[in-house]
């Protein structure tokens, strides 16, 4: 019996052309550890067994997430935030999807300016409309404080609930209104039924968009919160001395809930896609 | 999330109607954005030209027209001013060399796992943004694995330290602004069809080549989008100079910060903010005109 001699590459050959095939894949890899090690950071030391200043790595505990309270004013800050943060999704994704459907849907004059209006806050920073806010209250005497702040919030947020929810419209295939149509449902029905359930995904993402960046600002809030405390506020004040294991606690909760919400989201999304 | 890049299909029933009801939809919003927006610009001009009043008093100010205001602020911050867009490049440039393979990978590589991929890309910054700032500090801090690790490969020497520094400032705002250059690269790639990449490899063209003349310019949208969505954050930051830097690396917006609420100077805070916006909403047309990508406005 005669073995047909199998051509082999050399070594160093056969692991450049594996690195060749797969180095997007490697780097994707190093690129997700990079993105997850503050996470990490963040997780672990909300176990960590720190005291008041929780910079070093002392012990595990369970303490912190048993009394997340624990650190004095966290939970009036974190409960200022989260209200702050229902208000202004609430109202941003209505006057957003309102102004959406109009850019969407409709022939108008006026178009180009409103589309500047939606693009410019988005293109100004942060620091820029916090302080012009700030003036402004204070050259009409009004106290910064709740209420301004969820002004602002809304404000910034109706932008991108505006793009966020166009996009939808935008990618909607115009037969199935048709259709609707064609089945003798008149416009308000075909709105209801057809139009506004197939946009429903883009408004809740608009939403849940609206509520991460309200929560998690800090910039414009800082100008017009105040002495209100709120979340990133009270990680901001905390991060000289030392932040308290619970805001870590909070931190790391905030994720794992986005995290669900988000999964949920796609889970319930391919269950309606079949 | 295709931010910026959707046009505006005028398909459908309801672009035919005309009358009110556009207005009628528009009108609220609008009204938000012109009180809590337009209004504030408005007003902050008026700010940046006021003086003193005679008296003295702190925090109190009249309208002079004082133009000059502008000349002064400019002259006091101007090493922040350059510093601020220095570092906004930096982190500009970062963020796009860590984005765009992994916003490739995602659109072309992952197969089934595209979803729970991008669901993780974004998922680090559900934590608190100032949080993740703080872990940096951790990270690059004495007690991080980052210092002794660099040391005892002697890449940095035994005294070096990387917090409070120009490089630390630079790495957090990389990371923090990272999904804003992510999401709109991904968008744009995705959006790609396969065929063109099969119909240049069919041409002959290696792969970098069909990288370089189909994929690249076929993805430039979401380039434009994603450096103009870290660019403009990254250079109002103020939140990573000062958790992550020294007094010598400050930006523009701890002076501003620190005119507005440490010395309540207004007109100076006021004309800076004025002259950071104007720069910005320039350099963002031009750079939209050069790219030749107009349909992100």
């Amino acid at each position: 019996m005669t073995t047909i001699p199998i051509p082999t590459l050399p070594v160093s050959k056969r692991i450049s052309r594996w690195f060749g095939r797969n180095i997007i894949r490697i780097y994707a890899v190093i690129g997700f550890t990079y993105l997850f090690i503050p996470v990490f950071y963040t997780i672990a030391f909300s176990f960590n067994n720190a005291g008041k200043s929780n910079l070093i790595w002392k012990g595990f505990t369970f303490s912190n997430w048993k009394n997340p309270c624990g650190a004095p004013d966290v939970c009036n800050a974190l409960g200022n935030s989260l209200k702050i943060g229902v208000l202004a999704t609430f109202v941003a994704t209505v006057l957003g999807t309102l102004i959406a459907f109009a850019i969407g849907r409709h022939a108008f004059r006026g178009r180009a300016t409103t589309n500047l209006l939606i693009f410019l806050p988005m293109a100004t920073p942060e620091v820029v409309l916090g302080s012009s806010l700030l003036a402004m209250f204070l050259t009409f005497h009004i106290n910064p404080g709740f209420w301004p702040t969820v002004a602002a919030h809304v404000m910034f947020c109706i932008s991108f609930v505006v793009v966020t929810v166009k996009a939808r419209i935008a990618s909607l295939d115009p037969r199935l209104e048709q259709a609707a149509m064609d089945l003798y449902a008149n416009e308000r029905e075909t709105f209801r039924r057809v139009t506004l359930p197939l946009v429903m995904p883009g408004i809740a993402g608009a939403a849940l968009l609206a509520f991460s960046l309200s929560f998690d600002d800090f910039i414009i809030t800082n100008f017009n919160s105040g002495t209100m405390n709120t979340f990133p506020k009270f990680v901001w004040v905390s991060a000289a001395r030392g932040i308290p294991a619970q805001a870590n606690v909070i931190g790391s909760s905030m994720f794992l809930i986005a995290l669900f919400v988000v999964v949920v989201g796609q889970l319930v999304n391919r269950k309606k896609a079949r | 999330m295709a931010y910026l890049q959707s046009t505006v299909t005028r398909t459908g029933f309801f672009t035919a109607k005309k009358g009110r009801l556009p207005y009628l939809l528009l009108f609220p919003g609008m009204l938000w954005l012109f009180t809590f927006f337009v209004l504030p610009i408005i007003n902050l001009a008026g700010t940046s030209t006021q003086t003193p009043v005679a008296s003295g008093e702190t925090g109190q100010y009249v309208q002079t027209f004082r133009l000059a205001n502008y000349i002064d602020a400019f002259n006091q911050a101007r090493p922040q001013f350059a510093r601020s867009f220095l570092y906004a490049t930096l982190a500009t440039l970062l963020a796009l060399a860590i984005s765009y393979p992994l916003a490739y990978a995602i659109a072309f590589r992952s197969g089934k796992f595209k979803n729970i991929l991008l669901v993780l890309v974004v998922a680090p910054f559900f934590t608190s943004f100032l949080l993740r700032t703080v872990a940096w500090k951790q990270i690059l801090g004495e007690q991080g694995f980052v210092v002794p690790a660099l040391r005892s490969m002697h890449i940095i020497g035994q005294n070096t330290s990387l917090t409070a520094s120009a490089l630390a400032v630079v790495t957090g705002m990389t990371y923090n602004f990272l999904p804003f250059m992510t999401l709109p690269l991904y968008a744009s790639l995705e959006r790609i069809d396969p065929r063109t990449l099969e119909a240049s490899n069919d041409l002959y063209a290696n792969g970098i080549t069909t990288f370089r003349k189909v994929t690249f310019p076929l993805s430039m949208p979401g380039v434009v989008a994603g450096t103009l969505l870290t660019f403009i954050p990254a250079a109002g930051d103020y939140v990573n100079a000062a958790i992550l830097g020294n007094p010598n690396t400050t930006m523009i917006g701890n002076v501003i910060d620190s005119r507005f609420f440490n010395i309540v100077d207004y007109p100076t805070a006021a004309s800076l903010s004025f002259m950071l916006m104007a720069a910005i909403l320039i350099l963002v047309t031009i750079y939209i005109r050069r790219s030749g990508t107009d349909e992100l406005v």
